[in-house]
């Protein structure tokens, strides 16, 4: 099982999945976003940061990367792809998934732990199970995230919603829950297969117990199994 | 060689933070008439280029039309 982390220029979580998905004896290894061979890799990671500086749009750029129309054709081939943070926000730019990522409601820069519900979603990189509460951290200016009531209706009718932020006792807050002010409090998605899955928490950060959690670990097992399943 | 202004507006129905806030801002400040006030971005554009090529350059990078509506301006000189 081998682990491809994109490189954007201004990416600064690479090493945090890396250090992550070694931690759990996962062979993982960076791709330079000039890169254009995807063969070797069972599964993408883009990573969370500020690509390009984050200008345009977060992630606007990024999406433009030589490495990205091979991440496009991963994905459509049905290749497991996982987008946090930055890395989410790049996803909905490429139209990989649905939506997009609005500065955060009180305008202010959020670092800290948050607990979220895992939704019944098709999401593969997830098999924990639904309704059970996490504690992953997020850290992130652009986190609110928006569609129009179509494309949410959709996302509910396809069990697309893979998390939801929620209070810390699991239920929502009158107003909602989200602490950036993510629409339905949406804190992750899926495509409709299931294999590509965007969220704006960072589970790389809580593997380790030695940082704090082990609720990040699913979000890279899950494939793992899954993968190995698949392969028979 | 053409010049192009172009004004890239949130959608109506998305909420636009800055805009809420500088909103909150002005109505603290004493100027109570103020019922909405909306922050985009203000691009311009020198270009070997038409005004469908514009365009083009707006929907592809520019702008994303999931959340954003623009307007190209041609400068006349």
């Amino acid at each position: 099982m081998r682990f491809g982390v994109v490189i954007f220029p201004g990416s600064n979580c690479e090493q945090d999945v890396i250090r992550a998905t070694k931690y759990l004896g996962y062979e993982s290894e960076y791709i330079w976003h000039g890169d254009t061979d995807l063969s070797g890799f069972d599964a993408i990671v883009l990573p969370g940061g500020f690509s390009y500086g984050d200008y345009i749009r977060c992630g606007a750029v990024a999406r433009f990367s030589p490495v990205m129309a091979e991440v496009v054709r991963f994905a459509e081939k049905g290749g497991p792809v996982l987008g946090i943070c930055n890395g989410f926000q790049i996803l909905t730019e490429a139209h990989l998934l649905p939506g997009a990522l609005l500065r955060n409601r009180g305008l202010k820069f959020i670092c800290k732990p948050v607990t979220m519900r895992v939704e019944n979603s098709v999401c593969q990189w997830l098999d924990t199970e639904p309704g059970s509460l996490i504690t992953v951290p997020i850290n992130h200016n652009e986190g609110n995230y928006t569609c129009d009531a179509e494309t949410l209706e959709a996302l509910n009718a396809n069990r697309q919603v893979v998390l939801r932020y929620v209070e810390a006792d699991g239920s929502t807050a009158p107003g909602g829950s989200a602490p950036n002010g993510a629409l339905d409090d949406i804190a992750g998605i899926c495509n409709e297969r299931g294999n590509v899955f965007g969220l704006m928490p960072h589970p790389e950060r809580v593997v380790d117990p030695i940082t704090g959690g082990t609720d990040g670990q699913p979000f890279f097992t899950t494939i793992v199994t899954r993968l190995a399943e698949v392969a028979g | 060689m053409a010049r192009y202004e172009i004004y890239v507006t949130y959608k109506k129905g998305i909420f636009d933070p800055p805009g809420a806030t500088a909103e909150r801002a002005l109505v603290n400040l004493g100027y109570e008439g103020v019922h909405e006030v909306k922050i985009g971005k203000y691009i311009r554009i020198e270009a070997d280029a038409d005004l469908a090529t514009v365009s083009e350059m707006c929907d592809k990078l520019l702008a994303n039309p999931v959340i954003e509506d623009y307007r190209i301006e041609t400068v006349e000189e």
